[in-house]
């Protein structure tokens, strides 16, 4: 296979894999905890699959896109420009935002959307290294009783969920793994 | 049928559409802006649950869409053969079988299951629009929380008829915050609007997007001394015998006979398959 290049690891055929990686994006966003695979993409390192393929389904030029961290780099900058036209914005003006999790705190650095239009917050896109149904006790809208998702930063993700309507959304994704938490759901520590 | 895009829509459009459909998910019940295409059908035939359906679509799914209930009616069949000649999707009448079903006002009888996706189609989506008609005003309400308004308009019913009259588009709280209007589908179904589908529901002209995930509290706002009462015909389907089922009441004749059939007819046909008879299917085969 060539060389990765910002002209490669876009999708093969748009419309049929962008329509299947959403399929996946609302399962997880609709099912706090759930665990789907998300392929389709072949983004430059170090962004994941997962999020290289949510990025290519949702962003394009009417979206503002923050890299954090070492997701920051040329070869990225390059790709999703490339294959989705979206701008690089600070934090402070982004709708999606992607990079570890250390990289992309504090929170409130983000838009949470206003009391008028709470829709109008930024959807982080945590890469993880590990994503497990394990760890944080989730409960709310999405889920039945309980469920379990392996979550960098407990107290800010908490305090997040107490903005609500307001708040960031979350993608948490790790390989070809993806998973998601909305602002609704609530956190518990796991035992 | 080359010429179209996958599922008719662009996909710059369809994106726009998916990014709404998530924060609706997120904040479930909150009525998220869109920006409502044109369809090759008008306002009022679905546009809004059209467009949905088809940011949703991917060529494995199985669709399904009823009107009131029923799936040989002119607004199902049109938009059922929309997409099976834009997307190329199976079809199916059966509600076991499909994964994703639009739908104009009525809930299907059968349980929807984990892996269904029901999509409504919504005319006004804003339940408290009656009442107040500034999309200002109905907006700081919601965000103010503000609902005393829909529970005086509930009191004014019991006040006036002794009873809660609203029989569709019965307001219902999501999630303990948002007033949402369920579409018009009957108050019988809105027990069913807490279950296991994910439910998406769009309105084209009014250019807004809202979601329940599953598993999400669903409340039919009411009062301790008049409880909300899911209310149907007091009579079974003279068809297939069911009980339990939603009703149509059909005029026979200009001398005032009538019947009552399962709305649902998949529900109704597969009854009937199943060896149970209503009370005028026995005389016509007798």
């Amino acid at each position: 296979m060539a060389a990765q290049t910002q002209f490669s690891g876009g999708f093969e055929n748009v419309p049929v894999q962008a329509a299947h990686a959403f399929r996946a994006a609302m399962t997880v966003m609709a099912r706090p905890g759930e665990i789907r695979r998300l392929s389709g993409s072949v983004p430059p390192a170090p962004l994941s699959m997962a999020a290289g393929t949510l990025l290519l389904t949702l962003c394009d030029p009417e979206t503002k896109v923050h890299l954090a961290g070492d997701v920051d780099c040329d070869a990225v900058r390059k790709w999703l420009t490339f294959h989705t036209g979206a701008p690089i914005v600070p934090a402070g003006h982004a709708d999606f935002a992607v990079g570890a999790w250390d990289a992309l705190s504090p929170l409130n650095a983000y838009s949470i959307g206003t009391p008028d239009y709470p829709d109008r917050s930024a959807t982080l896109i945590v890469e993880c290294d590990q994503l497990e149904q394990s760890g944080a006790v989730l409960s709310g809208p999405g889920i039945k009783d309980t469920a379990r998702l392996s979550l960098p930063g407990v107290p800010a993700l908490q305090s997040n969920a107490v903005l609500y309507p307001l708040g960031c959304d979350f993608f948490f994704t790790c390989g070809d793994k993806v998973a998601a938490m909305p602002r609704s759901t609530q956190i518990r520590t796991g035992g | 049928m080359s010429e179209y895009n996958f599922a008719y829509l662009d996909e710059q459009t369809k994106r726009m559409i998916r990014r709404a459909i998530l924060k609706g998910l997120a904040v479930p019940g909150y009525q998220v802006p869109f920006a409502s295409r044109e369809m090759p059908m008008p306002y009022g035939w679905g546009t809004g649950g059209v467009q949905v359906s088809a940011a949703t679509l991917t060529p494995d799914d199985t669709f399904k869409v009823i009107d009131q209930g029923a799936d040989d009616t002119t607004n199902a069949v049109s938009i059922r053969k929309f997409f099976e000649n834009t997307a190329r999707v199976a079809t199916t009448e059966e509600t076991e079988k499909a994964t994703v079903i639009q739908t104009r006002h009525r809930i299907p009888e059968a349980k929807l299951r984990e892996d269904q996706i029901i999509v409504y189609q919504v005319p006004i989506p804003e339940p408290l629009r009656f009442l107040e008609p500034r999309e200002t005003e109905t907006r700081k309400m919601h965000s103010l929380e503000e609902y005393g308004l829909m529970h005086v308009k509930l009191y004014e019913d019991i006040s006036q008829h002794g009873a809660i009259s609203t029989a569709y588009a019965y307001p219902v709280k999501v999630s303990g915050r948002y007033v949402m209007d369920p579409s018009p589908i009957p108050k019988f179904d809105n027990p069913k609007l807490e279950m296991d589908a994910i439910q998406l529901f769009g309105a084209g002209r009014e250019q807004r997007i809202y979601a329940v995930p599953p598993h999400t509290k669903v409340v039919s706002l009411d009062f301790e001394d008049y409880p909300f009462e899911a209310t149907k015909a007091d009579h079974p389907c003279d068809l297939c015998g069911a009980e339990d089922s939603y009703l149509d009441e059909v005029i026979m004749d200009d001398a005032g006979s009538r019947m009552f059939v399962c709305s649902d007819t998949d529900y109704c046909r597969s009854r009937r398959e199943a060896g149970h008879v209503g009370q005028l299917a026995e005389e016509n085969a007798a």
